[in-house]
């Protein structure tokens, strides 16, 4: 029980800090409330950054990946996005800025519909984000329920610790906005990064040092393959190194650019964000993988039975007992497991209170939600113009009530499995959008017909992945169900973690598809008026 | 990146190398299927490339900070070339 009182204890010293501290006067505005008045500093503007990034599916996620794949999760997950997340923020990021900065903008959408003279398509612009957005607060809201039912040894229950979440990120963003959830987050990322060291110490010491846990893997003919890549093939890990490209589209991430108070606050954050992920994804994919060696901990050693199981011939197994096996595998909670078994109460809780503030990065996306949801669908449809900024705020606060209402609601009734799903399809959708954002910022020939096509492509291709999958059941690990075959060659086949176009992941020839779109449709296409282009293409028009 | 002296476009010319080599060195097929060496006794050597791999982009960025930083989109700002123009209403009313 008292890894869960250092949890609640936690949650009220970010609720104070989200809703009383930092509070500056004359930021009521919307700029203010949706922006922090573009005045974050450069320290909590990289910890900040990185912790809105730091989600329930990026920890959690990444050492329950690596305890059943092994060292290829850092290579997927963590160097990919220590490579390209800090390209894209140096050169999509600081020119968002610029423009939000300039013209005023407050969501991507705002400069889309500028840069491209449009209305509607904008509109639609903004559906297919906020489509893609939702999943992820719905699994931060259902993260948060597991969570705390698990650091409290099943005291607090499901439905009463994922309210408790939802109620927590609400306040703090109703009344904080975006100041306030910025410093949360910075206070998040310090407390994991402080803690996780720590939590790293005491488990390689209790399991008697980790080189005997290493060897004791290598050793082992079933675990030693998850000291190399050999079960994932290089196309695939190819393909994955096109998903880091999506974070720049999140819409949290790119409304986020535009809170810097100057372009500078960018440069430490794109040269120590790489450091920031060595010093979380390693440790958590490291941990994860070692979890293999500790069969001393009970949960664990019924993961690895559950895993031989499902290894073994499926025989006459029903496709249910293939899903129940394969949920007594995962090994999202392995982190929690460990530190319940190995590291002191103490420690336990405040790493708890650490996986927590993962799981409640979905603060951004709820601001973000919001903000969209009142500039580009409240102000732009004349709600601003009719009752004035004042009302807007509220409507935005109010629109962050329901989204959590909602998210509560959703996280209640729908089975884990579904929405870890939709994260995965999020990831490739945001990083299908991404000519949008490479056209209106470097190619004055794009036009809004071109954006439309890049926006029905993505909504086509997702729905069209979503119901493969639905329809065709994943098959056991280490095989693959061909599902169109040209002269011998497997093009679409399902695969036991998704779906793969030649052995690529389907992101591939997704954003060719939105890449070659935008090029031909815009080709086509009459694009904006000279006036436009000026403002945005200043030098090349002489 | 604009280039204001005669050595500055070799040096971005340099820089874009250096990112499109990165992005190569990150497909490491030479390491598939090594576990060993195990580095100060417990990272498996594909785990310890990658985390190096990592401390390269550092590198790569600080680079980028130093020598290629688009410092053109804040002076533009700064001179006020709203002269242009500001978007019409519509967009961001």
């Amino acid at each position: 029980m008292i890894p869960a009182l250092v949890v609640f204890l936690y949650l009220c010293v970010v609720l104070y800090i989200g809703i009383f501290a930092f509070r500056r006067p004359g930021g009521t505005g919307a700029e203010g409330y949706f922006l922090a008045n573009r005045s974050l500093g450069q320290y909590v503007f990289l910890l900040s950054l990185f912790g809105t990034n730091m989600t329930a599916f990026t920890i959690l996620g990444s050492a329950g990946h690596a305890f059943a794949n092994g060292v290829v999760t850092y290579g997927l997950m963590g160097s990919s996005s220590a490579f390209l997340i800090p390209i894209t923020l140096y050169l999509f990021g600081t020119r968002v800025w610029a423009l939000g900065k300039r013209h005023g903008f407050m969501t991507p959408v705002q400069m889309y519909r500028d840069r491209w003279e449009c209305g509607h398509i904008g509109t639609a612009i903004f559906a297919v984000q906020a489509t893609l957005l939702v999943p992820y607060i719905v699994i931060a809201v259902m993260g948060g329920g597991t969570v705390l039912n698990a650091v409290s040894g099943g005291v607090v229950p499901y439905w009463f610790g994922g309210l408790i979440v939802a109620a927590v990120v609400m306040s703090y963003v109703f009344f904080g906005g975006m100041r306030g959830t910025a410093w949360v987050n910075t206070f998040q990322t310090v407390l994991f990064l402080t803690f996780g060291a720590a939590a790293i110490l005491f488990i390689g010491v209790s399991i008697g040092g980790f080189p005997a846990a290493m060897e004791r893997l290598a050793g082992n003919p079933e675990s030693a393959p998850l000291l190399t890549r050999e079960q994932i093939s290089p196309r695939f890990f190819f393909s994955y190194m096109l998903i880091p490209l999506s974070t720049i589209m999140f819409p949290h991430i790119s409304i986020f650019c535009l809170t810097a108070r100057r372009m500078g606050q960018f440069r430490k954050t794109v040269i120590f964000y790489p450091l920031c992920i060595l010093a979380i994804w390693l440790p958590c994919t490291f941990l994860g993988l070692a979890a293999n060696a500790m069969t001393d901990v009970p949960g664990i050693e019924s993961k690895l039975e559950a895993r031989a199981e499902l290894a073994a011939d499926a025989g006459d197994r029903t496709p249910a007992e293939t899903a129940d096996l394969q949920r007594a595998a995962a090994g999202d909670d392995v982190i929690i497991l460990m530190l319940e078994h190995y590291a002191p109460l103490w420690l336990a809780g405040l790493l708890g209170a650490g996986i927590m503030a993962a799981v409640m990065a979905s603060d951004s996306q709820i601001l973000a939600l919001s903000t969209m949801f009142t500039e580009d669908v409240f102000a732009y449809y004349g709600g601003k113009s009719r009752f004035g900024s004042a009302v807007q705020v509220q409507t935005g606060r109010l629109f962050v009530v329901l989204i959590a209402l909602v998210a509560y609601a959703i996280a209640l009734q729908a089975p884990p499995g579904i929405f870890g799903i939709a994260v995965q399809y999020a990831f490739s959708g945001f990083t299908t959008l991404l000519p949008l954002l490479v056209a209106a910022l470097f190619w004055r020939g794009s036009t809004k017909w071109g954006a439309l096509a890049v926006v029905l492509w993505t909504a086509a291709t997702m729905t069209a992945v979503a119901v493969l999958q639905a329809v065709v059941a994943a098959p056991p690990p280490g095989t693959v169900v061909p599902i169109w075959t040209v002269g011998g060659l497997d093009v679409i086949t399902r695969t036991p973690g998704g779906t793969a176009v030649l052995g690529y992941m389907p992101v591939l020839p997704m954003l060719i598809g939105s890449s070659l779109l935008m090029f031909v449709v815009s080709r086509l296409t009459p694009g904006p008026g000279a006036a436009t282009l000026r403002r945005y293409f200043p030098a090349a028009a002489g | 990146m604009p280039g204001t002296s005669p050595r500055k476009p070799m040096k971005n010319w340099l820089l874009a190398a250096a990112v499109a080599a990165l992005y190569l060195l990150h497909q490491d097929v030479w390491y598939w299927e090594s576990a060993r060496p195990l580095v100060f006794g417990f990272l498996p050597i594909a785990l310890f490339y990658h985390g190096v791999y990592s401390l390269a982009v550092a590198g790569l960025m600080w680079a980028l900070v130093r020598y290629a930083w688009p410092a053109h989109l804040e002076a533009q700002l700064e001179a006020g070339d709203a002269a242009d123009g500001e978007p019409p209403e519509e967009a961001r009313r």
